[in-house]
Formats: structure tokens, C-alpha cells, sequence
């Protein structure tokens, strides 16, 4: 950081600074305002065109709707469920990576971890779907032992949000273990500690930052997710497809819709950042 | 740490289910774009290159790669000199509110795609519509230019945290100006962090989707939308394979490539 601004730096600071905000609230910002104004307008019923009228009635609808109430419950528990999923799945996965393989093969894995995030979303989405399929992979794996497959549903859409979302939380995972000094792991085997009480004793409480970081990406990401729900949900409906399915017949109730994922990822990040957990992003 | 030897096997194996189911469904992407079932039940009934013919022929398909390239260079290079300026800003200059801007300016990665994409939609609808432009490859470009900023200010900002400040200073103190010590010491340091930024905004841009629906007129079709629409359409599906194919063999590259370029193994920052 820099000693005390002088006339020619903030005359610099200016220039630096003008052109990025400029963007931000002119393109982003800007356009939030006018979502979050928009959910206190009304819709004709019968043409679908916004009404400038100012009224609460749409959050007051979301509130006492328990259809809304429901779907709202649903996306949430499914962002929990793929968030420990995830968590379960990373921990052994960057703990063997980070702690376990050679030196030689860390990297090597990184990489296998990471590559599969370039290759698109909806390529993946799309693998499943052929997988989950009437004749699919998952299926035929199962038939032997007498069992079916998840089919499209809750099932699979947990499944596959788990999938996408699971190099989030290995790599923050991976850089908490790989930065914990060998000497806390040899100072808890001195003072007597078994493996097992090193590891819930030093290395969990070492990794849990890095961790609720990780879950940010999948908590949120999952949240917010609808297309994962229309290509394999089958008629699960989340809260993500019904803010998509209302924005073209209601704009307004579309956009206090929204407002829910919005209020639980910030209540969400704040927690979370209570937890020391956003330094390790 | 001593972990004992039945541990360790426990550990290995679920380290290799757990790669083994990230990478079943990308091979079999690629093993069903030679399947000669159309609707590639399980196993194969045999093998053929036919849909790879199919998709080298299909227009749309061409057609939506050059929007797709198109729409990804532009956001990029907006997102370059943006990023850039933002990150210097942030990190070599102290003011008031600084704190705020960098929140600020990573929410439009932090919410959730559908509602920027809504926001953005009733903002052109609101904005742009009255002033005759519609919506099309102008709107999309802007849509990904606002997350495509967040990576770049990321992976700038990461940089100049381990650039010292000194070498500028010191710089200067030899008597370069400004724009040279730009040009011989700072750009050079920051070189492989504009490229690795650069890459995962284009990638990013490349992949997305949710943004993209909301943002395109419907006349205007990137790769994922057209995937998308075509997903369902039961004669579509082997070419829609290929592509899917051709994209998880292509996404090797860039990963190559930050692994040649960057120390990081991560080959940049989200």
C-alpha cells in the first residue's frame, strides 16, 4: 500500500477507478434497482404488461402462498444436501491428495480434479441425463442386483449438483491441507495422539474454514440452479425454474421470487464470514 | 501424521471411486458419440462415425460456436481493460470505501445466474428497448462482460498482493516514467496473470448459459443455448453428442496451457 495520497495519485485513482464502476452500476448495478423496484409493481392479469402501481402485494403472496413456502424449503434442503455431500466426498479426496500421494503425484491429480470443470456445464448435466435415461448407463449397473435407477427427479437432481459443484470444495480443501505444517501433525503424535484424535483434534479444525468456503460455491450455486432441475428434476419444481418460468408472464412476481435466494445467500456469506471463512476463497 | 495401512487403502480407494465418477460420465460422452443407437441405450449396438460427420455438417451448430467465439472475445476484452483498471485500483491505492468497491464488484458472481439474468433483461427491456436496440449479440456481450470483470479484477488482484509495491518505486527512483515503468516492470510481472484471467473470463463466457437466455434475442444462439434447445429433440440427439464430445476433448487445452503458463496449479483463481 502506498504513503499518503498526493494531487497527481488521486487524479490517477480517478482515471483508474471510473471507467470499472462506471460499468458496474450503469450494467449491474443498475439493473438490480430496477429488478428489486419492479417487485413492488403489479401485472395486468390479462395482457401480462407491468403496471407502475406501488404496492407489496407480491412479497405479500410469496409470504402466505404455501406452495412458495414449499418449493422455498426444497431448494434449500437440496443446497444442504449436495453441500454435505460434497464435503463428505472432498474431505477423503483432498486429504489422500494433499497428504498421502507423493510428491510427484500431486500435481497430476490436481489437474484430473480440475480439468473436468473446463469441459461446460451442460455437457455434464447432459451425461447424466443420458446416464439416468430409460436405457441408460446407471440403470443397466443397477439391473444385476435387482435395483432401478433414481429415474429424473429430486434424486437425481441432488446427484448431479453434487457432481457439478464437487471441485469447488475440493480445491479450498486441498490448499487448507496442503498448507498445515507437518510439525502440528508430529507435536499431536508426541503428545500421544492416535491418528484418529489427530485428525479430530488438529487436522478438522485446521480444514473447517476451507471447507465453509468451499460450501459458499455449493450452498449458492445449488440455490440458484435451474437448468440442472429441467434437464434431469423430471417435475421437481425449485425455486431457481419457477422465478424462470414467471419472468415472461410476471415480471414482478418474478423479481420478489428472486429476492429469495438473494436474502439466503446473503445471510448465508454473512455466517459464514463470521466463521473467518471468506479469507480462504 | 501416521496413518496406518488399512487407512491408507480405505483412503486411496474412495480417492479413486471418487475420480472414477468424475470421470464416467465424460467418457461415456465420448464412447456414445460413436454409438449407432440413436437413443444410446446401454451397451452400444455398435459403432459408427456417422454423427460425427453429421455434426461437422450441421449449420447450427457452426453457426453457434462463432456466436459463442464471438461473444466470448468481446466480453473478455472488455473485462481486460476493466479488470485491470479496477485491480490497480483496489490494491495499489488506498480511499474511502475501497472495501465496498471490492464487494461490490464481485456480486455479480456471488448471486445467483438466474437473477442477473432477469435483472439484466429488465434493465435492456427498460433502458435499451425505448432507444431502438434490441436484444441480440450487443446484449450478450454486456451480460458476460459483468462476471468476466469479477475474474480478471480476481486474478489481477491476486497478483499485485505479491508484487511489491517497491519495484515500481524503484523503478521510478532510476528515473522511468510512469508509462515506462509500466511497460519494462509491472506489465511484464503481471503478464501471465492477464493471460490466465483472460482464459477463465473466455471460458467462462464460452460455458454459460443462464445469463446467456436471459440476455439473447431469439434470434441469437451461443454453443450452450443451442445444445440446449436441441437436448430434447429426440433426432438431434446424436449430434448434440458430438459436440458435447468435442468440447470435453477441446477443454484439455486451456488447462494445458494455465499448467505450462502458471506456478498455481489451480492455473487461476474464480
Amino acid at each position: 500500500m502506498p504513503a499518503a495520497p498526493t494531487p497527481g495519485s488521486r487524479l490517477r485513482l480517478t482515471a483508474l477507478l471510473a471507467p470499472p464502476l462506471l460499468w458496474l452500476t450503469l450494467a449491474y448495478l443498475g439493473s438490480l434497482a430496477i429488478l428489486l423496484l419492479s417487485a413492488f409493481w403489479a401485472t395486468d392479469s390479462f395482457t401480462s404488461d407491468v403496471v407502475h402501481t406501488w404496492n407489496t402485494d407480491n412479497f405479500h403472496e410469496l409470504l402466505t402462498t404455501p406452495v412458495y413456502r414449499t418449493i422455498a424449503l426444497r431448494t434449500l434442503s437440496i443446497a444442504v444436501a449436495v453441500t454435505v455431500i460434497d464435503a463428505l466426498l472432498a474431505l477423503p479426496m483432498a486429504f489422500v491428495m494433499a497428504r498421502i500421494a507423493g510428491r510427484r503425484w500431486r500435481r497430476p491429480l490436481l489437474v484430473a480434479v480440475l480439468t473436468p470443470l473446463w469441459a461446460g456445464y451442460l455437457v455434464k448435466a447432459y451425461a447424466w441425463r443420458v446416464m439416468l435415461g430409460e436405457d441408460g448407463v446407471v440403470g443397466a449397473a443397477l439391473a444385476p442386483f435387482g435395483l432401478h435407477g433414481p429415474g429424473y427427479g429430486t434424486t437425481a437432481v441432488i446427484v448431479v449438483l453434487a457432481y457439478l459443484w464437487l471441485p469447488y470444495m475440493i480445491l479450498p480443501v486441498y490448499a487448507a491441507l496442503e498448507r498445515l505444517p507437518e510439525r502440528m501433525l508430529e507435536a499431536s503424535a508426541d503428545l500421544g495422539a492416535g491418528a484418529w484424535r489427530t485428525l479430530r483434534s488438529v487436522v478438522l479444525p485446521a480444514v473447517r474454514p476451507a471447507v465453509l468456503a468451499g460450501s459458499v460455491f455449493t450452498f449458492s450455486l445449488s440455490l440458484g440452479d435451474y437448468l440442472t432441475v429441467q434437464i434431469v428434476g423430471g417435475k421437481t419444481q425449485l425455486l431457481g425454474n419457477v422465478i424462470a418460468a414467471q419472468v415472461t408472464l410476471d415480471l414482478p412476481m418474478a423479481a420478489a421470487l428472486s429476492a429469495v435466494p438473494v436474502v439466503l445467500i446473503v445471510c448465508y456469506l454473512a455466517a459464514v464470514r463470521r466463521a473467518g471463512a471468506l479469507d480462504s476463497l | 501424521m501416521r496413518v496406518s495401512r488399512t487407512a491408507r487403502v480405505i483412503l486411496g480407494c474412495v480417492t479413486a471411486a471418487g475420480l472414477a465418477i468424475v470421470y464416467v460420465p465424460l467418457l461415456l460422452v465420448l464412447l456414445n458419440s460413436f454409438n449407432a443407437d440413436r437413443s444410446f441405450g446401454w451397451p452400444p449396438s455398435g459403432l459408427t462415425g456417422r454423427w460425427w460427420r453429421a455434426a461437422l455438417h450441421s449449420d447450427g451448430a457452426r453457426e453457434a460456436l462463432l456466436t459463442s467465439l464471438k461473444a466470448g472475445l468481446a466480453a473478455t476484452a472488455i473485462a481486460l481493460v476493466l479488470g485491470t483498471l479496477a485491480a490497480y485500483a483496489v490494491h495499489r491505492h488506498r480511499f474511502f470505501g475501497r472495501r465496498t468497491v471490492s464487494f461490490l464488484l464481485v456480486l455479480p458472481i456471488a448471486l445467483p445466474g438466474i437473477v442477473s439474468g432477469i435483472a439484466l433483461n429488465a434493465a435492456f427491456r427498460t433502458v435499451l428497448d425505448p432507444i431502438g436496440v434490441g436484444f441480440g449479440l450487443f446484449t450478450v456481450v454486456v451480460g458476460h462482460a459483468t462476471f468476466c470483470v469479477v475474474i480478471v479484477f480476481n486474478n489481477i488482484g491476486a497478483r499485485l498482493r505479491r508484487i511489491a509495491p517497491s519495484l515500481a518505486e524503484a523503478s521510478a527512483d532510476l528515473g522511468a516514467r510512469s508509462w515506462q515503468t509500466f511497460r519494462y516492470v509491472t506489465f511484464p510481472a503481471m503478464r501471465s496473470a492477464l493471460f490466465a484471467g483472460g482464459l477463465l473470463a473466455f471460458a467462462l463466457s464460452f460455458d454459460e448459459i443462464v445469463v446467456t437466455t436471459f440476455t439473447a434475442g431469439p434470434g441469437t444462439r451461443t454453443l450452450p443455448i443451442w445444445i440446449y434447445e436441441n437436448l430434447a429433440r429426440p433426432h438431434q440427439a446424436p449430434v448434440v453428442n458430438v459436440v458435447a464430445a468435442l468440447l470435453i476433448v477441446v477443454s484439455v487445452v486451456p488447462v494445458y496451457i494455465a499448467q505450462r503458463l502458471s506456478s498455481d496449479p489451480a492455473g487461476g483463481r474464480l
